[in-house]
Formats: C-alpha cells, sequence, structure tokens
C-alpha cells in the first residue's frame, strides 16, 4: 500500500515573517526526545520494537486534543520525492528518510498535525521527537506548546524516565530534558565585518553551539547558522530556554550593530554588494542552491535595511524553500537532472521576485531615505 | 567562516575541546587542521561526545579494566559498543552502564541530577505527584512574576488536575 496524500503545506507556516526579528532570525524550532519503556532505541531496535512504538504512538496520538485530525505518515509507503520534500522542510531528519532512493527503516513515520506548527518524528534515534517550527524568535512559545503536548502523550505512553538522569534517551548529549532549541540566524553583516569568528567563540563558551542549514554536519550557507543549546540537563526548560534567549537577542544586536558599521564605513560597496545579488537573481538564467543562498543573503540584508524596498522576507523564505531540489521536481512534476534543476530555480526565483512589484534601482539609490514602497 | 589560524576561506574542521572545563570550538581550515595533526576524516558527526569518551578512556584505563560492565542484560548492548557509536542501545543501559554513564554525562552538561520537567505516569506515585506539583508551583510563580496570565491560568489548572482527589 503505498501513501498518495500530497504533502500540502504541512511546516510552512513559519515563512509568513509573523514572529519577533523575522527578518534576522528566520525561525525558532524546539524538540523533546522521548523514548518508551521497554524497546531498544533507535539503532538497535528490531523490527517488532519499532512496529510496536508505532502502534502506541497510533493509538495515543487520537487522544491527544492537540493533534486533533493529525495525520500519520509513514516513511516507507512514501515515494523517494515527498520523502525529500519533509526533509527540505526540516521535518524529519536525514536518518529518517534514508538515503536518496533507498528504502527508510520499516516503522518509521511523521505525525502532522494540520492546524498547528507541531509534528512528532517516530522512530528515528529517539522513539519519539516531539516538534514545533515557528517564525521568528519565540522560544517560550514554542517550549509551551511542546510542554503541553508531551503532557498529552505522557498521559498515555510509558515514557522511559529516570529519577536521577531524567527522560532518557539513545544518546547521553540528549538526556534529562530532552529538550533542544535551535534558532536559524542571518548573520551577514557580523560575517562581512569579520566579527563573526568571536561571536561563534563566545557562544561555545556560554554552552550554545551552531551547525549549518541541515542540523549536525552540515556546512553553513549563505550566512545562515543554526545556533542551539548544547547541554539539556542540570537546568530546567525555563531556564536553558531564557538562556538561549538571551543569548540569540545579544547575537541580534551585534548583528545589528555591525550593520550600522557597514552602512556608516561602506554604504557604496554595502549597497553594490546587495544591488549585484539582485539583479543576478532578478535576471540569471541558472543558479544553483548554494549560489542562491550567497545571493539570498545579500538580498535579505538589502530588504531588512530597507534598500531593496517592496521586498518582503516572506517572498525571500518561500524562495529558500521552494528552491529546493525536490520542491522544483515536484512543481515541474518529474525528475530534474542538476542542469535542469538551476535552470527552474532560477525561473522561479524571477518569477517570484517579479510578483514582488518593481523595484527602480535609480529610485531607491542616494535618495537617503530608503522608505519601503510596499509592505514591509 | 574564516579559518581562525590563518584567516583562509575554506573552514572544513570544526573542533571542539575542553579546555579547564570549559567547551570551546575551533574553526580550522584543513591545512591548518592538519598542522595540528587533525585530518578531516577523524572529526566524526558526533565529535564532542566521543572526544569525551576517548578522554575517559585516557585517564582512567586501569579503572577501566577492572570496573568493565558487563553487557546491558536487557539489549545485550556491550559497553565497548556504546564507546564506539555513542549511542545507548535500551532504556534499561541507563541502569546497565549507571556509573560510567553518570560520569560521562557529569562531564557533558552541567551535572547529571534533572530538574526539569518530571514525567507523571499514567499511575503516578503519591511521590511523583509531590515532585511534578513543585515544579509546577514554580512554573506558576514565574508566570506570574512575567505578567503572563493566560499561562498562569493554564497552570493553575493542571496544578488542579494533580493534585490528589481529598
Ligand atoms: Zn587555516
Ligand atoms: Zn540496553
Amino acid at each position: 500500500m503505498s501513501e498518495t496524500r500530497p504533502i500540502g503545506e504541512f511546516g510552512l507556516s513559519w515563512l509568513d515573517a509573523s514572529g519577533e526579528y523575522s527578518d534576522i532570525v528566520l525561525s525558532t524550532r524546539v524538540r523533546l526526545a522521548r523514548n518508551l519503556q521497554g524497546h531498544a532505541f533507535g539503532a538497535r531496535a528490531r523490527v517488532n520494537d519499532r512496529v510496536a512504538v508505532l502502534e502506541q504512538v497510533r493509538s495515543a496520538h487520537g487522544r491527544a486534543d492537540l493533534l486533533a485530525d493529525a495525520e500519520i505518515r509513514e516513511l516507507a509507503r512514501l515515494a523517494p520525492r515527498p520523502r525529500r520534500i519533509l526533509f527540505e522542510r526540516r521535518l524529519v531528519s536525514r536518518e529518517l528518510i534514508g538515503k536518496k532512493g533507498t528504502a527508510t527503516a520499516p516503522a518509521t513515520a511523521l505525525v502532522l498535525s494540520p492546524r498547528q506548527p507541531l509534528s512528532v518524528m517516530v522512530n528515528e534515534e529517539d522513539h519519539l521527537r516531539i516538534q514545533t517550527l515557528l517564525s521568528g524568535l519565540r522560544l517560550h512559545e514554542g517550549w509551551n506548546a511542546l510542554d503541553a503536548l508531551d503532557d498529552e502523550l505522557g498521559r498515555e505512553l510509558p515514557y522511559a524516565y529516570h529519577h536521577e538522569f531524567g527522560f532518557l534517551t539513545s544518546c547521553p548529549t540528549n538526556v534529562g530534558t530532552g529538550l533542544r532549541a535551535s534558532v536559524l540566524m542571518h548573520l551577514p553583516a557580523l560575517v562581512l565585518t569579520k566579527e563573526i569568528g568571536k561571536v561563534l567563540q563566545g557562544l561555545a563558551q556560554v554552552g550554545l553551539t551552531f551547525r549549518g542549514l541541515y542540523g549536525e554536519g552540515s556546512e553553513v550557507v549563505g550566512n545562515f547558522f543554526q545556533l542551539s543549546n548544547q547541554t539539556t540537563l542540570g537546568k530546567s526548560e525555563e531556564d536553558l530556554v531564557d538562556h538561549i534567549d538571551r543569548i540569540v537577542r545579544q547575537v541580534i544586536q551585534y548583528e545589528t550593530h555591525a550593520r550600522q558599521v557597514l552602512l556608516r564605513d561602506a554604504p557604496s560597496v554595502t549597497e553594490d554588494k546587495i544591488w549585484r545579488a539582485y539583479g543576478l537573481l532578478r535576471y540569471g538564467r541558472s543558479v544553483s542552491f548554494e549560489e542562491l543562498m550567497n545571493l539570498l543573503s545579500g538580498v535579505r540584508l538589502g530588504a531588512s535595511l530597507k534598500l531593496l524596498p517592496g521586498l518582503r522576507v516572506y517572498s525571500l523564505n518561500k524562495v529558500m524553500i521552494f528552491s529546493q531540489p525536490a520542491h522544483l521536481e515536484d512543481a515541474a512534476g518529474r525528475d530534474l537532472s542538476p542542469a535542469e534543476s538551476d535552470a527552474h530555480r532560477a525561473a522561479l526565483v524571477r518569477r517570484i521576485l517579479t510578483t514582488e512589484g518593481v523595484v527602480h534601482p535609480d529610485e531607491d539609490i542616494g535618495d537617503g531615505n530608503g522608505a519601503p514602497k510596499g509592505p514591509g | 567562516m574564516k579559518c581562525q589560524a590563518c584567516g583562509s576561506d575554506e573552514v572544513t574542521v570544526h573542533l571542539t575541546q575542553i579546555v579547564d572545563k570549559e567547551m570551546h570550538t575551533f574553526h580550522l581550515c584543513e591545512r591548518c587542521a592538519a598542522e595540528k595533526g587533525l585530518q578531516k576524516s577523524s572529526v566524526p558527526e558526533n565529535f564532542p561526545l566521543t572526544e569525551f569518551l576517548a578522554q575517559m578512556e585516557g585517564e582512567q584505563p586501569s579503572v577501566e579494566a577492572e570496573t568493565r560492565p558487563p553487557a546491558c542484560s536487557y539489549c545485550e548492548l556491550a559497553f565497548s559498543e556504546f564507546r564506539e557509536s555513542g549511542r545507548l542501545g535500551c532504556p534499561h543501559c541507563w541502569s546497565s552502564f549507571e556509573t560510567q554513564l553518570r560520569g560521562l554525562v557529569r562531564r557533558i552538561h552541567s551535572g547529571s541530577q534533572h530538574v526539569g520537567k518530571v514525567y507523571l505516569s499514567p499511575d503516578p506515585s503519591t511521590f511523583e505527584r509531590e515532585k511534578r506539583l513543585g515544579v509546577l508551583r514554580r512554573k506558576l510563580e514565574r508566570a506570574v512574576e512575567l505578567e503572563d496570565f493566560e499561562r498562569a491560568a493554564e497552570l493553575r489548572d493542571q496544578i488542579r488536575a494533580t493534585e490528589p482527589v481529598a
């Protein structure tokens, strides 16, 4: 039996840029790792462990109000492309979808709520990864939502819990609260002013770690950094979240300050970089994903500084998600070669930028007020 | 990102080290990393953890040999397998290797005692309830302090629901 329901809009609500500081903080993600008593963890689990875990989740999710009308998608029943779409939306990990084209492990699944940005990965490294993905900086809101869903699921499911170590996990780096909060930030000015090294070093000293866009082991592209807590035990969830929130606000201040420095000390170079990036995206005929991310970084900076009036952060977020390979293939309705993919990507970006209203460079350079024309 | 040693743009190695009990992350290009004796391939994904595990081994080789714990009685994972993968086999492993894991956890985190959310099993004991109530009351105080009255109301409901029926 194969799964034919489309992925639809799941996991896209953060694109609307409705959260606090959404020009600098793209998204807030919070997740809780939970495991069930009496079953081996992911890597060591046998098929009957995995099936039993999924069955328990199936019967529990129906009784959780916060998962009302939620859908369970078994990844083994999905075709490779929808699986990759889920990965590109950061709803599942690379481990969960299996390598491109290969079969996924049995009974891995994703529970998706249609009403709220809540989902649960089942049978990854841990039995459950309860997660939320929100626009902008919304750590407390994210934790509160997960806390409530975790209460509901915990009433139905026998969690593995230890009086000393807290919620038990497969990897000791997640034990205790099982809470990992990550904030995806765009920090181009810190990179351009070469302050980023100091900032990242500082993060390590206050117990935060950073990665690229796609999580563990991924490279930093387009000046997008994912900041998250390094430790999960010995502090309450509220204290962990408070701490990250405070640090992220500080990094936002550094970035904002660095942007002012750029505009003050190198206004023409900065404007040139931004307009060149815009020009390539607006008129290019072929662009790789990595190049796109770098150009998008310039354009995003321009939109945030109101140097590119009429460009909405929402549209830039949309470009970022829908220009990924599986999303492009989904829109085209067929597989695409790398060269075709680059061409389709360029076309998509042109289309979105065209509908954003016409930006006339001559009107905006050097008039000194930089007022936005469209919705900001 | 620039290499922190030479300023080159091609950073490929992110190194986490423990210096004076503090965690430091360094970002280096391949050449500088090689000079410091680090090959790119020698840095696995769960690097900080394997680093910790290697340190543990280096520090107490003799103690280690004497106290090597038997395999987990539930999933039969040997402690040496955990060392290699950095992943435990099942919840019971946490009891099977409790002593070793306590030491490891203290190094990774700020302690070994969980102080967050208390899990209330489907059939909770009085002790579990009391602990849970303590956490909820602390949250309530905080919500009131922050003047988040909506949250405070939710928490009051939760406290009422958790309190034993008199
Ligand atoms: Zn170097
Ligand atoms: Zn075990």
